[in-house]
């Protein structure tokens, strides 16, 4: 080809970075080494060494090349043969460039994984034909999406040891959809390769004729990301104050998110101060406009005074300035962080004092069930309040990856302590003084709400004298699939037909209706179960027996639910497994013997004095 | 498709404008080391587009071991002044008075003290917090992990498991007094970009990395060029003349030329795509053992 031509097109190349991670053994360096080699990324000298190297490592195959050796690049990791950080290649196609960032699958490198994905917009996860879906898989997906990577390559390797059976890709399909249902991953692309023998990597393979889609490498080169990022929200974070003589004052920094054009109306952070873009500068001329990620200088028509750290945005959209949020983190440090701990945060350009108002609730990351702790320790995830010295200036994670993710270091080892995405400003009752705990924060803010509970002349009472029986929730719980809707049903006939007060709630009435405009994921989980635990309260106060359906509800949600509930019970019901640890249900039944579900109920309904005896 | 789209070169370029500017937002006395190489003239272009219109705000610094190459020296008094750039220079005295040479003390010993000790010399009395380099990733297997900003102790040393985690733009520039960080902001350039950006910005390089005529021995597989007259020639060795050019420029008696008669960036590109060996192939240093460039960088070399 003419050089010419492949340098402009090189030039004009879009750029892809992504993850990957996977498990030791899942095959993920000799998909890589396979990438690079067949991209001409791999040199000559770069070969020999590794021919060499391959033999002394005392690899089994010697005329196979041991991709793997390539990509470890220290010497400490290199003898204990594991990848134990991130790693940043480069390879390139006619189409675009690309940046991986290569991450280990260990269980302690949570914090590696997390790393990685914090700069990339795509990640493969790679699962191993043989095993399926395991821990690992679920981890690895979780993190992805708690940093918000909306593309996801499932590529499902070693397909050559399973005989290419589409049968067995399918079901690691089902199986990867089905508990990812509740995590926020919008694009998923599964692919059946084999890194060893090149299938469907770069070139289609002709052992999977049942195979229809793109190869790895053609969905790498096709994927869309930047429909993925974020250009209506104008954000600038001022880096650096351009004064170099009087004639000129200049701020400069980077569009991290939206677009800017001469003459837009902006108002500047924390001072609130308008005014207007009199020219967008750059080295190469202006703009009359400008988009992320662009680095520009922008000079305003009024003088107006802003400092590095400040931040410049439209002043018809402009994002929360508060001193308080919730924010889920990544724990990353030796040292465990505790309530009450202080650090500096770095966030936007700014860096500022900030404090660990609440520890909320571990995510436990095999089986996202939330758990209470008192601390985090190295490679946990977990659910914060902070507070800030200073206000920043952010937006929540899920809308702006820039401006609602931030840092924690340490203020005596100045280490990185924690990576941290931003889920939405606290203000009020939460962002005065320092609440000890989630429970404690709840627990006010329920005493709040009963002293201020306003009741019509008929009291909870006169309709328990009525009905026969106190107002009681419910509740089914278990692992999804078991037959809890039939039993929930039946028990409210049951009771309907012995005269009590009873209403059925199903779970997805409440998803299509109270709950409409949040979705069914990890994130807005918290929302949820405070929504039914208020809806409980209210059906509750009315003297009916609530009952209703939730899967998957853990320590953390029963405590929260029962708080919510008050000054009316909670009567816990599990069918077959379910995700408690601590907390002792009231009625365990197992799957298989759902006959008589509905009496065992009432028998313990009744022992407890929630109905009447005579209604056995 | 959106209508907002960066190609990937303006990307790179803008990742490393955000660097440069955070970096001297985060600190209080950077500065630039200059290696007179291609990427230190790219990094020196990034530099200047990010403070435009105003100056530069760090100086340059040029670690002279005393032995390279006279163009070298030529280009970098000739670049710094035609760009008004601010230029420190130093080597250390103790070694050039001692005479240390590559021939006598051998390429690694020679290259501890006439760089990584002459370059600690300098930061110490510069007391520097921060000394930006031209390094990438895609150089060099221990590069591919390395830092954007990578922490050194009192003693300038990088210690592989005591490197901070990198998290979207958030670069952490906490330090004590005494400690530094050796900041990276080409990290994610390749070689063909650094190539590209030359050509498109017009990007002024020394001329050694064009292909010319150029009196060369043959020793240890690489043409090694005889600059002046301490090149100690072995027996049998007779400088020739050959059509040659360098990937990457250093000391000249460690820096091997390749045969090429690439003398335009496009031929060179042309080349590069074709010949298939790595940049570092021609540096005699990387080869002294399998884990030799990051045994140096331990050491506090870059």
């Amino acid at each position: 080809m003419d050089i010419d031509n492949f340098l402009n097109q090189h030039e004009n190349k879009g750029l892809l970075r992504f993850l990957t991670s996977g498990s030791v053994d899942d095959g993920k360096s000799t998909l890589i080494g396979r990438l690079l080699y067949d991209s001409k990324m791999i040199y000559e000298d770069q070969l020999a060494k590794l021919k060499e190297e391959s033999k002394k490592s005392g690899n089994k195959d010697v005329k196979q090349i041991d991709y793997s050796l390539l990509l470890d690049g220290l010497k400490a990791e290199r003898e204990q043969g594991i990848t134990i950080d991130v790693a940043y290649r480069y390879f390139s196609t006619p189409n675009r460039k690309f940046i991986i960032a290569d991450t280990p699958g260990h269980e302690q490198y949570t914090r590696n994984m997390a790393t990685g994905a914090s700069t990339a917009d795509l990640a493969i996860i790679l699962i191993d034909a043989r095993k399926g879906v395991i821990t690992q898989t679920r981890r690895h997906a979780f993190i992805i999406s708690l940093l918000g990577i909306k593309h996801v390559i499932v590529a499902v390797n070693k397909m050559d040891l399973v005989d290419y059976n589409e049968q067995n890709f399918l079901d690691i399909m089902q199986e990867f959809n089905q508990f990812t249902e509740q995590l926020d991953l919008q694009h998923k692309y599964f692919i059946p390769v084999s890194a060893l023998k090149g299938d469907n990597v770069v070139d289609r393979s002709d052992q999977t004729g049942w195979y229809q889609g793109l190869t790895l490498l053609e969905t790498l080169e096709s994927v869309n990301v930047t429909n993925a990022r974020n250009f209506r929200d104008f954000r600038f974070p001022v880096q650096w104050v351009n004064r170099p003589n009087l004639d000129f004052r200049g701020f400069s920094g980077t569009i991290v998110s939206g677009v800017v054009k001469q003459g837009d109306a902006m108002m500047a952070l924390p001072s609130r101060r308008t005014s207007r873009v009199a020219r967008i500068v750059t080295a190469d001329g202006d703009l009359a406009e400008a988009f992320a990620p662009q680095a520009v200088t922008l000079v305003l028509e009024d003088e107006i005074d802003i400092s590095s750290g400040e931040m410049l945005v439209h002043a018809s959209n402009v994002p929360a300035v508060a001193n308080s949020f919730e924010a889920y983190v990544v724990w990353m440090d030796e040292k465990e962080l505790k309530p009450a701990d202080t650090f500096l945060i770095r966030h936007a350009g700014r860096t500022t004092r900030a404090r660990i108002d609440t520890l909320k609730y571990q995510v436990d990351v095999n089986t996202l069930q939330k758990g209470k702790t008192g601390a985090l320790r190295l490679n946990e995830i977990g659910n914060v309040n902070i507070s800030t010295t200073r206000p920043l200036f952010f937006d929540p994670y899920s809308k702006n990856r820039e401006t609602g993710s931030f840092v924690l270091i340490d203020p005596v080892t100045n280490k990185t302590a924690a990576a941290g995405m931003i889920v939405e400003a606290l203000f009020d009752d939460h962002a005065t003084g320092f609440a000890e705990s989630e429970e404690r924060r709840l627990e006010s803010q329920v005493e709040k709400r009963e002293f201020l509970w306003d009741t019509g002349m008929v009291t909870p009472l006169d309709r328990a004298r009525r009905n026969h029986h106190r107002g009681k929730t419910v509740l089914l719980t278990g692992a999804a699939g078991t037959r809890k809707r039939e039993v929930a049903k039946k028990l409210e006939k049951r009771l309907f037909d012995s005269n009590l007060q009873a209403y059925y709630l199903g779970a997805g009435n409440v998803q299509s209706g109270l709950d409409y405009d949040i979705p069914q994921d990890f994130a807005t989980r918290d929302e949820h179960v405070r929504r039914l635990g208020e809806l409980a309260r209210i059906i509750t106060d009315s003297g009916q027996i609530f009952i209703t359906i939730d899967d998957g509800v853990g320590d953390y949600d029963i405590e929260k639910l029962k708080r919510l509930c008050y000054p009316n019970e909670l009567f816990v019901v599990t069918v077959g497994e379910s995700f408690f640890k601590d907390f002792e249900a009231d009625v365990h039944l197992q799957e298989q013997s759902l006959e008589n579900a509905v009496e065992e109920i009432m028998q313990i309904l009744s022992e407890n004095s929630i109905i009447p005896e005579y209604c056995i | 498709m959106t209508q907002y789209n960066l190609s990937q070169l303006r990307q790179l370029e803008a990742e490393s404008i955000h660097i440069l500017r955070d970096a001297v937002s985060q600190f209080e006395n950077p500065v630039m080391l200059y290696s007179i190489g291609k990427d230190s003239s790219v990094m020196v272009r990034l530099a200047q587009k990010a403070f435009y219109p105003g100056r530069v705000p760090f100086n340059l610094l040029h670690i002279n071991s005393t032995w390279k190459f006279r163009e070298m020296i030529e280009f970098r008094d000739a670049f710094c002044a035609e760009q008004n750039l601010e230029l420190l220079v130093h080597y250390n005295k103790e070694g050039f008075e001692a005479k240390v040479n590559p021939f006598d003390y051998g390429s690694r010993k020679y290259t501890d003290i006439m760089k990584t000790q002459a370059l600690l010399q300098a930061l110490n009395i510069g007391r520097y917090d921060c000394a930006f380099g031209g390094a990438r990733r895609d150089e060099e297997k221990s590069r591919a992990k390395e830092r954007i900003y990578s922490f050194r102790d009192q003693h300038h040393q990088w210690d592989p498991k005591n490197q901070r985690p990198e998290l979207w733009g958030h670069y952490n520039g906490k330090i004590n007094p005494g400690e530094s960080v050796r900041c990276f902001p080409i990290s994610n350039w390749t070689e063909l970009d650094v190539w590209q950006y030359i050509r498109l910005e017009g990007i002024p390089i020394v001329p050694l990395y064009f292909a010319k005529e150029r009196p060369v021995v043959q020793r240890d597989g690489q043409w090694i060029m005889v600059d002046d007259d301490r090149m100690r020639l072995n027996e049998g060795e007779t400088p020739q003349n050959r059509m040659v050019r360098f990937r990457t420029l250093g000391c000249y008696p460690l820096t091997g030329a390749v045969e090429s008669e690439a003398d335009t960036i496009e031929k060179i590109v042309a080349e590069m795509m074709e010949t298939r060996e790595s940049e570092r192939s021609t540096r005699v240093i990387d080869h002294d053992g399998d884990s030799s460039m990051e045994q140096k960088k331990r050491e506090g070399y870059f």
